[in-house]
C-alpha cells in the first residue's frame, strides 16, 4: 500500500473524510439536467466567501468610531496597499449577495425547490435571506456617510412604531436616542459576527439538501428510477461534473464583478450611493433619504401602507409580512407539480408578474413618493400579497378548501375591497390622478378575479410530471 | 422565461436614472483625468484659491507626485512651511471662525466630484452672478444662496444674471417671457380660472466687470481645478481601469480552458 493511502486510512480511521467526500461530491447524485439557474447556489457560496475574507481584511484598518469611520475608509482607498480593491470587492460584493441570492431564490419557486420533501432546505435559505439583510443593513452603517446615518436612522425608526415598547426597544438598538457612536460599535460587532451565523447555516441548508437531494427543473424524483447498483438513472456524481460546470458558471460571474469593481464600482450611485462621499451630519437631512437598493422593495411597501387609527404599525407590519410570507410558502403551494413547466398556466402568469412587481417596487422604494407612485405602490403591495395569499387558491387541484386557504383568500378579498374604497371615498386616493386610479382598480380588481375568484370556483390542474428527467 | 429575462434586463436603463436627481442644466466638464499638465496647474489654483478655507483633509501632500510634481516643488510651493510631505492637506482656519465668517464651515472637498459629480463643481465655479442681498454680493445659479463669495473673481471678473419670468399653473412652466409685465399680460390673457405664477429664475449671465481672463480661459483654469480634484477624489481610478484590462483578458482565458474543461466531462453524460 502506498504511503498516501496510509495517511488517508490513518485520518479515516480517526475522522469521516472519505465517507465526507463521497457522500457530499464524488458519490452525491445530482440530477444531469441542472440548467442556467442552478449556477446561482455555488454563486451565492463564493460571494459568501468573498464578503468574508475581504471584510475580515477590511476589519484591519477600519476604525469603528463616529470620530474616525469616514476618514478610516479613505485611509483604506487611499493609503492601504491593495485597499481600494479590497473595500470594492466587498461593497460591489454586498450587491452581487443579493442579486445572487434573489436569482437563487427566483429559480427555488420556478422548479418547486420549496415543496416537498424540501422544506427544510427552504426555511434554511429564507433564514439565511433574513440574516443576510441584517447583515448587510448593519454594515451599511459603517462606512459612516450621510446615507448610512440617515438610512439607519429610517430603519430603527420603523421599530418606534410598535405599539408600547417601540421607544425602548429603538434606543435599545440604537444605545442611545440618536444613531451615534455607541450604535456604529456595537453595529460593527454585530456585523462582524453574524457572517459566521450565516455560514452555520448554509451549512445546515446544504445538510438538509443532501438529505432530500436536489432538486431539478422538472421537478421529477430521481431517486425514484435507480439502476441494478441504486444508482439514480437520472443522476451523475455532483465531483467532477456539477465542479467542473460551476467553475465555468464562477469564471463568468467573475467577469461581471470584475467588470464592476474596476470599471463601474459606485455602479451610478446604486452600489454606493453618492451621499455616502460625504460624512454623516446629525444636523444636516439630506433631501431625498433612499435604502439601498435590495431593501427598496421592501421600503416601497412600507410607504404604501398609510397610517391609520392614529399609528404607522401597519406600515412595520405589512414589511414584516412580505418578508415572512416566504416561509410559508412550501404550504401555501398546493400543486401536485413541483416545477412551473407542469403546473397550470396560472402559476406561470403569478410568478411573472411577481417578478415584475418585485421589480417596480424596488423602483419605487428608490425615488420620492408622489401620490401617483403611492397608488401604484399600494396596487404592487396588494399583488405581492396575492402572489403568496392567493396561491391556496391558483394552485388548488381538488374542490375542498382548507381553513387557512379561506382564511388567506378572506384577507386578501378584505384587503383589495379596503384599498379600493381607500383610493375612491376616502382621501388617500385624492392626490392623485383619476388615469392612474382607474388602472390601478382596473389592475387589482382583475388580478383578484383572475387569481383569487376564478381557480376558487374552477380548480387548477397540473400535467401529468414524466417519469425522468426531460433534457 | 427567455421574455421574462429580456424584460427584466430592458428595465435596469430606466432605473439607473433614478438615483440622479436634480434639475439644474449642468455644462460637461469635459476632463481628461490622464492630462498631468491640467492636474499640476489644478493643484496650483487649487492650492492658491481654495486650499485656505477648503481642506483636502483625507488625501496627502505627497500623492501630488503621482501627476509629476517632483517633492521638491511641492515642499516649497504648495505645502504650508510647518508641514511635512506625508501630512494630510489639512487647513489652519479653525471652525469657530468659519462659522462666523461664512455662515458654515467650508466643506473638505477631497470627494466633492464623487459626491455631487465633475459637471456640477465645472457649472458652479463659472456660474455666481452679482447679487446685492447676499452677504458677500454673489449668489450662484447651480448652488442657490451659497455661503461662498466668488474666489476667482479676479480671474472671471463679475457676472450679472438676465432673468426670465417663467409662468407657471402647478409646477408645469407654461411660458416664459423677458418681462415681469409680459408674462402678467399672458396671464390676463390666457389665465383664465387656474392658478398662475409668474417665477422669476436666472435665465442666463452676462459680463459685468471683465477678469483677468476672457470666458474660453477662464473656463480651461476651472477644468483643470476639476481635473485636479477628480483625481483627488479616488486617485486609484486610472490604475484600477488599466489593471482591469488585464483582470478581464485573464477571466477570458480562464473562461476558453474551464469552458473545455466541463466539455471533455460532460462528453459521456446522456
Amino acid at each position: 500500500m502506498s504511503t498516501k493511502q496510509n495517511l488517508v486510512d490513518w485520518i479515516d480511521d480517526r475522522f469521516p473524510m472519505t465517507k465526507v467526500w463521497n457522500e457530499h461530491l464524488a458519490q452525491y447524485y445530482a440530477p444531469k439536467n441542472f440548467n442556467f439557474w442552478y449556477f446561482f447556489g455555488s454563486l451565492a457560496l463564493l460571494v459568501l466567501v468573498n464578503q468574508i475574507l475581504t471584510g475580515v481584511w477590511l476589519a484591519m484598518m477600519y476604525k469603528p468610531s463616529a470620530a474616525d469611520a469616514f476618514a478610516s475608509v479613505e485611509y483604506i482607498m487611499r493609503d492601504v496597499e491593495w485597499g481600494w480593491l479590497i473595500r470594492y470587492m466587498h461593497s460591489t460584493g454586498a450587491s452581487a449577495f443579493f442579486i445572487v441570492i434573489y436569482l437563487h431564490m427566483f429559480r427555488g419557486i420556478l422548479y418547486g425547490s420549496h415543496k416537498n420533501p424540501r422544506e427544510m432546505v427552504w426555511l434554511f435559505g429564507v433564514v439565511i435571506y433574513v440574516v443576510m439583510m441584517a447583515t448587510a443593513f448593519m454594515g451599511y452603517l459603517l462606512p459612516w456617510g450621510q446615507m448610512s446615518f440617515w438610512g439607519a436612522q429610517v430603519i430603527v425608526n420603523l421599530f418606534q412604531a410598535i405599539p408600547l415598547v417601540g421607544e425602548e426597544l429603538s434606543v435599545w438598538i440604537r444605545g442611545d436616542y440618536v444613531i451615534s457612536d455607541a450604535t456604529l460599535n456595537r453595529f460593527f460587532a454585530l456585523h462582524f459576527l453574524l457572517p459566521f451565523i450565516l455560514a452555520a447555516l448554509v451549512f445546515l441548508h446544504i445538510v438538509a439538501l443532501h438529505k432530500v437531494g436536489s432538486n431539478n427543473p422538472d421537478g421529477v424524483d430521481i431517486k425514484k428510477n435507480k439502476d441494478e447498483n441504486g444508482i439514480p438513472k437520472d443522476g451523475i456524481p455532483f465531483h467532477p461534473y456539477y465542479t467542473v460546470k460551476d467553475i465555468v458558471g464562477v469564471v463568468v460571474f467573475l467577469m461581471f464583478f470584475a467588470g464592476i469593481i474596476f470599471f463601474w464600482p459606485e455602479a451610478n450611485g446604486y452600489f454606493i450611493e453618492k451621499p455616502n462621499f460625504e460624512p454623516a451630519n446629525p444636523l444636516k437631512t439630506p433631501e431625498h433619504i433612499a435604502p439601498v437598493w435590495y431593501f427598496t422593495p421592501f421600503y416601497a411597501i412600507l410607504r404604501a401602507v398609510p397610517s391609520f387609527a392614529g399609528t404607522q404599525v401597519w406600515g412595520v407590519i405589512a414589511m414584516g409580512v412580505s418578508i415572512v410570507a416566504f416561509f410559508l410558502l412550501p404550504w401555501l403551494d398546493q400543486s401536485n407539480a413541483r416545477s412551473h413547466r407542469y403546473k397550470g398556466p396560472l402559476f406561470k402568469y403569478a410568478l411573472a408578474i411577481f417578478v415584475v412587481t418585485f421589480a417596480i417596487l424596488g423602483y419605487l422604494g428608490v425615488v420620492s413618493a408622489t401620490a401617483d407612485r403611492t397608488l401604484v405602490a399600494q396596487v404592487l403591495t396588494l399583488i405581492y400579497f396575492g402572489f403568496f395569499f392567493l396561491m391556496p387558491a391558483y394552485t388548488r387541484e381538488t374542490s375542498d378548501k382548507t381553513t387557512m386557504a379561506k382564511i388567506y383568500f378572506a384577507a386578501m378579498a378584505i384587503s383589495t375591497i379596503a384599498t379600493l374604497y381607500y383610493w375612491w371615498f376616502f382621501d388617500g386616493g385624492a392626490d392623485g390622478s383619476l388615469l392612474v386610479k382607474l388602472i390601478v382598480t382596473a389592475v387589482a380588481a382583475g388580478h383578484f378575479v383572475i387569481f383569487g375568484i376564478k381557480p376558487w370556483l374552477k380548480p387548477e390542474q397540473s400535467m401529468p410530471v414524466p417519469e425522468r428527467v426531460t433534457e | 422565461m427567455k421574455k421574462l429575462i429580456i424584460a427584466l434586463i430592458m428595465m435596469v436603463p430606466g432605473m439607473l436614472h433614478a438615483a440622479g436627481g436634480g434639475n439644474i442644466h449642468l455644462e460637461s466638464a469635459d476632463i481628461n483625468l490622464e492630462n498631468d499638465a491640467a492636474k499640476q496647474r489644478g493643484a496650483k489654483y487649487f492650492v492658491n484659491y481654495c486650499l485656505n478655507c477648503h481642506s483636502l483633509k483625507y488625501e496627502r501632500w505627497q500623492r501630488m507626485q503621482e501627476f509629476g510634481i517632483s517633492i521638491d516643488d511641492i515642499r516649497e510651493h504648495l505645502m504650508p512651511a510647518n508641514a511635512k510631505p506625508g501630512d494630510l492637506m489639512t487647513i489652519a482656519m479653525k471652525t469657530d471662525d468659519a462659522k462666523a465668517w461664512f455662515g458654515n464651515p467650508a466643506p473638505d472637498l477631497t470627494l466633492e466630484t464623487r459626491l455631487r459629480g465633475e459637471d456640477w463643481v465645472y457649472t458652479y465655479l463659472k456660474s455666481f452672478y452679482l447679487d446685492d442681498s447676499r452677504p458677500f454680493g454673489v449668489n450662484n445659479t447651480v448652488f442657490d444662496k451659497v455661503g461662498m463669495p466668488h474666489v476667482l473673481w479676479e480671474l472671471q471678473g463679475f457676472k450679472k444674471p438676465v432673468y426670465r419670468y417663467d409662468v407657471t399653473s402647478s409646477g408645469h412652466v407654461e411660458n416664459s417671457f423677458d418681462s415681469e409685465a409680459g408674462a402678467e399680460a399672458w396671464i390676463r390673457e390666457h389665465g383664465g380660472d387656474a392658478e398662475m405664477k409668474i417665477q422669476r429664475v436666472v435665465d442666463r449671465l452676462e459680463t459685468a466687470q471683465a477678469g483677468k481672463l476672457d470666458d474660453t480661459e477662464y473656463d480651461k483654469v476651472i477644468r483643470d481645478i476639476v481635473t485636479f480634484m477628480a483625481y483627488m477624489a479616488e486617485p486609484v481610478k486610472l490604475e484600477r481601469q488599466r489593471l482591469g484590462i488585464f483582470v478581464l483578458l485573464f477571466l477570458a482565458v480562464l473562461f476558453v480552458s474551464a469552458y473545455l474543461l466541463k466539455k471533455e466531462y460532460w462528453k459521456d453524460v446522456h
